[in-house]
């Protein structure tokens, strides 16, 4: 009986804090972002699929050497790089450089086996298809697309 | 225009048929708008929008919702009773229109005015535990039956206080009938403003919202732990039924404590009540109060049955019978 009405007293003012909060909250904006129509910018540390770095000195736009090393460390297997040699330029010439999605699991080996710095992650985070062939990227495409 | 009136008010029966069907109207029409609100406040408050897409701001999505469970099958499940299991939502939702009629709106608008309308609106009331029970039962799921037991344990808790907290201000008015007891407020100061009273309106709020099954007192249907409690079984417009029950419950709820508190139908501070401007703030002041439930709803977590318990028979009913108590003496008194 001793702490009856302290109770009531302590528990009727917490419960009255308790809606001030939520009236609080009440009248504060919103923070959903209604997505499709509105988007905010993501982090550019964003970790979503590889793709080569622009170097626009460069006659080829990238910097690939064509070493295969991203592919020989690549855990899933998911890149594929070739080259040929032709006249008149030093070393290989890249093209093949496949990248199936559907194996990816972006553990960013390939990144970070790069001497030459010509992979990275994209910004890219929209990524839904209906089909598999949709993840079959063809990444000097895609950087011919981004010039 | 002048021979209808005559009309209507020379034949009673098609008075009431008139008053049935509008009332049916607002009870489901308050389910519509009381749904919106519940889903676009709950959103407000933990800072989400809410329905958005369809209609501007999502206002027809209860609408769709409505025409979505009225297409969905009944299913009746194998072990039930079928025919209790039928009956249940009826059962729940016919006492909800049953009270609509007679509560009143207005000096003039009221389906009917009955000498003991709060006796007859506290009884109607009731049966809502007994629908509930019925669901719990003849669903022959473990989840129903103990959402149907918390149900009446709850109930039988909640509508003591409930009880003792009108009977003061019946003291104070000497009269059963609601038209009376708002005519008894109409001047500056509602019942709400006596401290006695406001004692008694504080008490009837918390019980009133365990009685219409809400939360933070809504056990029978506690999610986390009975999936949906006495309803888990029912499909399409049985569980619209009861939806539109419990929102009918809830308005039902909030006008009893319009209309013994807070001056029913009259303006404050003694401004006008004729017959439509009456309607008027008796609907504002409903709203009100349910926006404050809701308010109230989305604010506190569930309690714990025990608390739910001691709630009722620690606090609410010595503290509604000592009111009692002291409204009786100052009526004697005064």
């Amino acid at each position: 009986m001793s702490g009856y009405f302290k109770d009531i007293y302590t528990g009727g003012k917490s419960l009255l804090i308790g809606l001030g909060v939520t009236f609080k909250a009440m009248i504060r904006p919103v923070v959903t972002v209604q997505y499709p129509r509105e988007k905010i910018d993501v982090t550019p540390q964003i970790r979503g699929h590889i793709e080569l770095v622009k170097y626009g000195e460069n006659d080829a736009g990238h910097n690939c050497l064509v070493c295969g090393m991203c592919a020989k460390n690549c855990p899933c297997g998911c890149l594929t790089v070739d080259g040929e040699r032709r006249e008149g330029v030093k070393g290989k010439v890249l093209t093949v450089f496949h990248y199936d999605f559907t194996k990816c699991s972006l553990c960013g080996i390939c990144v970070e086996s790069c001497s030459r710095t010509a992979l990275t992650f994209s910004n890219e985070y929209e990524l839904a298809g209906f089909s598999r062939e949709e993840f079959q990227f063809d990444l000097i495409k895609r950087l011919e697309v981004k010039k | 225009m002048q021979q209808i009136i005559d009309m209507i008010q020379t034949y009673s029966l098609l008075r009431m048929l008139i008053a049935f069907l509008c009332l049916l109207a607002i009870v489901f029409l308050n389910a519509v708008v009381m749904g919106y609100l519940e889903r676009k406040i709950a959103a407000r408050i933990q800072r989400r929008w809410g329905p958005m897409e369809v209609g501007v701001q999502g206002w027809l999505q209860m609408i769709l919702d409505g025409v979505k469970m009225l297409a969905k099958q009944l299913i009746v499940p194998k072990d039930a009773d079928r025919f209790l299991f039928r009956l249940a939502p009826l059962l729940c939702f016919t006492p909800v229109v049953m009270i609509f009629a007679a509560l009143p709106f207005s000096s003039a608008l009221y389906g009917i005015n009955l000498h003991i309308g709060l006796i007859y609106i506290i009884a109607m009331a009731s049966i809502n535990v007994f629908a509930i029970l019925i669901a719990g039962w003849s669903s022959n799921n473990k989840y129903s039956m103990f959402g149907a037991m918390r149900s009446v344990a709850q109930n039988i808790a909640y509508e003591i206080p409930i009880l003792l907290s009108l009977l003061s201000v019946v003291l104070t008015t000497a009269t059963f009938d609601l038209q009376k007891i708002v005519e008894a407020q109409s001047g500056i100061l509602w019942f709400a403003m006596y401290p006695n009273l406001f004692v008694a309106f504080v008490i009837y709020l918390i019980a009133g919202c365990a009685e219409t099954n809400r939360a933070p007192f809504d056990l029978p249907e506690a999610e986390s732990e009975l999936t949906a409690g006495f309803h888990t079984e029912y499909s399409g417009f049985g569980f619209g039924l009861f939806a539109v029950a419990e929102y009918g419950n809830l308005f039902i709820m909030a006008s009893i404590a319009t209309i013994m508190f807070l001056g029913g139908w009259n303006g404050p501070f003694g401004l006008g009540s004729g017959p439509i401007l009456g309607a008027f703030w008796f609907m504002l002041k409903v709203f009100v109060l349910m926006l404050v439930m809701m308010w109230v709803r989305w604010t506190y977590p569930r309690v714990r049955f025990d608390q739910l318990m001691n709630l009722a028979w620690k606090y609410l009913i010595p503290f509604s019978l000592v009111n009692l108590l002291i409204t009786a003496f100052l009526v004697k008194m005064i």
